[in-house]
């Protein structure tokens, strides 16, 4: 689906964000795309989209380089950005200027939709709040039917029952065929929607691995002491929460913060186990 | 579902199935809840019910009719009881005796404990 070759990219020439970065997705899974603020998330989500070009290495996004922009490929992709503008117009004009850019729009899903996200389809757009505006172009985004669908911390600003629903709504969308990319500081949202965890810091990809791979390779455990098995840990109210190589092929839940904390923190230790 | 326990989530899946199956609530003869259904009301990735669906036909608790879907297989009770039976043993069973052990609590007291609670909870 995706492939990324010595990606090189930077917004100044000093401060290059992404040094020969290589990486493949593919289809039938929904990736989490974690990292620091700065560390390139929005940044490797564009470069993906088209939005920005590469100034190093190669991009193929289902066979297309998405810098062409070319129709055929821009209408497979579903880009839910974190910022996003709508015109002045109601939901019905928005929809007939917008939804023949996609072939495969699907416009009784999009009602399905935007009655599970509770938005009335007569509303004007620019009278929603924040909230609703953003199930909205999530509700549209997926209509699409897009093949690649990229978003970025969809679940900001989103209210609690809102959030239980998109993780509904994501669960059913992922098909064999589709690749769903989200980038998220929320991972508690999302964790148990992730199937592999992308992780990026200094100009790299940290960690690319499944959920599968990680809890086969790694043990998430509370412990009461700390001794050298132990790469990283946490105090938490009875003792402590703990990373720690899986010995004894312990099927432990994943803790996606913990595990994040602990890359940043103890990078070399993890390195040797996942390349 | 909460999801809450140290265990893996897929186990934790595999765990509330068996639950569904011994409570009566999933027949032999109907077909259970696709992976995408029970991905959707679980709120989790359809990979990782696959993952849970996998487990239980090695286990010989879900048979996989291609092109229709999942069915509990025949002697499915049985075998859910010999699965969770397995992994009590395994996982549950030793943090019991620590506390027993640590405690001082014999068997004389809990076995008249336990009288009380299969009392209480299931002869109606």
């Amino acid at each position: 689906m995706i492939e990324i070759n010595n990606l090189n990219f930077g917004y100044s020439k000093h401060k290059p964000l992404f040094k020969n970065m290589s990486m493949r997705l593919s289809n039938g899974h929904i990736y989490g795309l974690l990292g620091k603020n700065g560390a390139g998330k929005s940044t490797l989500l564009k470069n993906l989209a088209g939005l920005v070009y590469p100034q190093g290495g190669q991009l193929d996004v289902m066979g297309f380089n998405p810098t062409k922009r070319q129709p055929a490929l821009l209408s497979q992709i579903c880009f839910i950005p974190e910022e996003f503008y709508l015109p002045p117009v109601k939901i019905d004009s928005y929809l007939k200027a917008n939804a023949p850019f996609y072939p495969n729009f699907d416009h009784q899903y999009l009602a399905t939709l935007l009655k599970e996200f509770d938005i009335p389809a007569s509303n004007k757009l620019i009278d929603m709040s924040y909230g609703q505006k953003k199930k909205f172009i999530i509700a549209f985004g997926l209509a699409t039917q897009a093949r690649l669908v990229i978003m970025d911390e969809p679940t900001n600003g989103l209210d609690i029952p809102s959030k239980a629903q998109f993780r509904k709504i994501m669960a059913s969308a992922l098909t064999d065929e589709r690749c769903i990319i989200i980038s998220t500081h929320q991972v508690r949202d999302l964790d148990n929607l992730i199937d592999t965890v992308i992780m990026l810091d200094e100009n790299d990809v940290a960690l690319k691995a499944s959920v599968e791979e990680i809890t086969t390779k790694l043990t998430f455990k509370k412990v009461k002491e700390i001794d050298e098995s132990i790469f990283y840990a946490e105090p938490s109210l009875s003792g402590y929460n703990a990373v720690m190589p899986n010995y004894h092929h312990e099927e432990s839940k994943l803790d996606m913060e913990l595990l994040f904390n602990a890359i940043l923190a103890e990078k070399t230790k993890f390195k040797p186990l996942f390349s | 579902m909460e999801f809450n326990n140290n265990k893996a989530i897929y186990l934790q899946i595999a765990e509330y199935i068996c639950e569904q199956i011994l409570l009566g609530k999933w027949k032999t003869e109907e077909k259970i809840p696709s992976v995408r259904e029970m991905a959707v009301t679980l709120e989790v990735n359809p990979n990782t019910v696959m993952r849970t669906y996998e487990l239980l036909q090695t286990k010989n608790i879900l048979n996989n009719k291609r092109g229709i879907g999942f069915f509990l297989s025949d002697n499915t009770i049985d075998q859910v009881k010999q699965y969770r039976k397995t992994s009590f043993m395994e996982n549950e069973l030793p943090n019991l005796f620590r506390n027993l052990y640590l405690l001082e609590i014999d068997f004389d007291e809990l076995k008249s404990q336990y009288q009380t609670f299969v009392t209480q909870n299931f002869n109606d």
